[in-house]
């Protein structure tokens, strides 16, 4: 675990994209207990952001550095893969090495199903456990808040606002909710 | 019918190799289908046995040459630029077209072709032992290794693939294992073995521990019934052994545990609640 406070990765003129870049000039610094928010339309590159900070091949301009031996965990915005699998929430955790304590009581009642008999907000916040609570040093988060109804997106907003003290948050949402300008470094990001 | 032939000693040896691969086999099956490749494991069977013609007609003992392809055939999968199904299914075109053309002409590869396409089982011999002995233990190795990272790839992609040394440790010992195996059970039976037990677990397995087991149990009980079959009959594994597999997979009752049904009504529940 890092020390609360300590920088933990830092992007300056950071270009992404694919075969031509879809944002460029990004500067973002990911500090341990600190959650920052990225916003902005669709199409303007933010998941790509998420995806670059793990995969240099899309990285096409700027410069980034990591703290030595960072483990980056991700979360996809899109379920994939649990269709027809045999796989329960217990198992999915383990992947991880995430813990199960400090889960929603909501959700420790159904750690024994099959992921695919799962609804989808229970999945979508098993999901998001299984990379919050891993060992991981900084946590990119593509849009948490999907499929959530009030009572997930409620359990979110309280995680997001005390996350981690040795994990740096970068998350990725179109919900206004879970926007704390207070407790978070905001970017928004044009088009 | 003879009843005491089940118990004659010649047969021990046989049975024995048979029964190590119908543990390994739907294992490997499962955690094929996981990766989507359960098509691959034809694939490779029918380059394997291609490759284990062309090995009896240069003189290679058997099971050396069956393995040797299936490591091959690994390779071939393994260098696909695009795996697929369509690259699966043309391997198993490739392949079945070799071995046809190598049979064809070639007395010595006629023969063992009766061994690769009709699962000559009762034939095998101690090296046939030695190699299910091995390829259950190296890739048991190998999966417990590779486990949580191929689980991991499908559940969290975002997360990135196994390593190179782990995917390719595993698609060779997945052509080695089908390699042996079409030596013993023939093509069609080591694909069944393989492929049905992985299916029906799938869908209906609790867990991925419980469909571990249910996929060994299901090939085991297929396996023995395969070959008590074909042996009181006096007919090859092969067919025996394919439509054993296939009915006890169809009997296999459904296993839904509690908490599924408990996430089920908790979900139904959350629903109702956000009409009101």
């Amino acid at each position: 675990m890092r020390p609360s406070g300590s920088v933990l990765l830092r992007a300056q003129g950071l270009g992404v994209g694919y075969e031509r870049p879809l944002l460029q000039g990004l500067d973002l610094q990911l500090v341990a207990g600190r959650v920052t928010t990225l916003l902005g339309p669709n199409g303007a590159g933010k998941s790509t952001v998420l995806r670059a900070l793990g995969e240099p091949q899309l990285r096409l301009a700027g410069q980034l550095w990591q703290a030595p031996g960072l483990a980056l965990g991700h979360l996809a915005q899109a379920a994939e893969g649990q269709a027809e699998l045999p796989l329960c929430g217990r198992e999915l955790l383990a992947l991880t090495g995430a813990s199960a304590d400090g889960l929603p009581p909501w959700l420790a009642d159904c750690l024994d199903a099959r992921l695919d008999r799962l609804s989808g907000g229970q999945l979508q916040y098993l999901r998001f456990w299984s990379i919050a609570a891993a060992p991981f040093d900084v946590l990119c988060l593509d849009e948490p808040g999907n499929n959530l109804d009030a009572r997930g997106l409620a359990a979110l907003r309280a995680w997001l606002h005390t996350p981690p003290a040795g994990q740096a948050v970068v998350l990725v949402t179109h919900d206004d909710s879970l926007v704390d300008a207070a407790r978070q470094t905001v970017i928004r990001i044009a088009s | 019918m003879n009843i005491d032939l089940i118990f004659d000693p010649l047969f021990r040896l046989p049975f024995l190799t048979g029964l190590l691969l119908a543990v390994w086999l739907p294992v490997l099956g499962l955690y094929l289908r996981l990766r989507g490749e359960w098509l691959a494991v034809l694939g490779m069977a029918q380059l394997a046995s291609a490759g284990a013609l062309g090995g009896a007609v240069l003189g290679l003992p058997a099971v050396a040459g069956g393995a040797s392809a299936g490591l091959l055939a690994a390779l071939a999968k393994w260098g696909l630029k695009r795996p697929s199904d369509s690259a699966y299914a043309a391997m198993l075109l490739l392949g079945w077209s070799a071995a046809v053309a190598v049979m064809s002409n070639h007395p010595l590869a006629e023969q063992a072709a009766g061994a690769v396409f009709d699962g000559q089982l009762y034939f095998t011999g101690g090296g046939h032992l030695a190699a299910s002995a091995a390829v259950l233990g190296i890739g048991v190795l190998v999966l417990v290794r590779a486990h949580r990272a191929m689980l991991r790839a499908r559940v969290h992609p975002a997360l990135g693939p196994p390593d190179a040394a782990t995917r390719l440790a595993f698609d060779l010992v997945a052509g080695a294992s089908v390699g042996v195996a079409i030596l013993s059970l023939g093509v069609m039976a080591s694909f069944a073995l393989a492929f049905v037990p992985a299916w029906r677990v799938f869908g209906t397995a609790p867990s991925w521990r419980s469909a571990l087991w249910r996929a060994i149990v299901i090939g085991l009980v297929a396996y023995v019934l395969g070959f008590v079959v074909a042996l009181l009959f006096d007919q090859p594994f092969g067919p025996a052994g394919v439509v054993a597999v296939l009915l006890v997979a169809r009997l296999a009752p459904p296993w839904r545990q509690r908490a599924d049904r408990r996430a089920g009504a908790l979900s139904a529940g959350g629903e109702i609640g956000k009409l009101d």
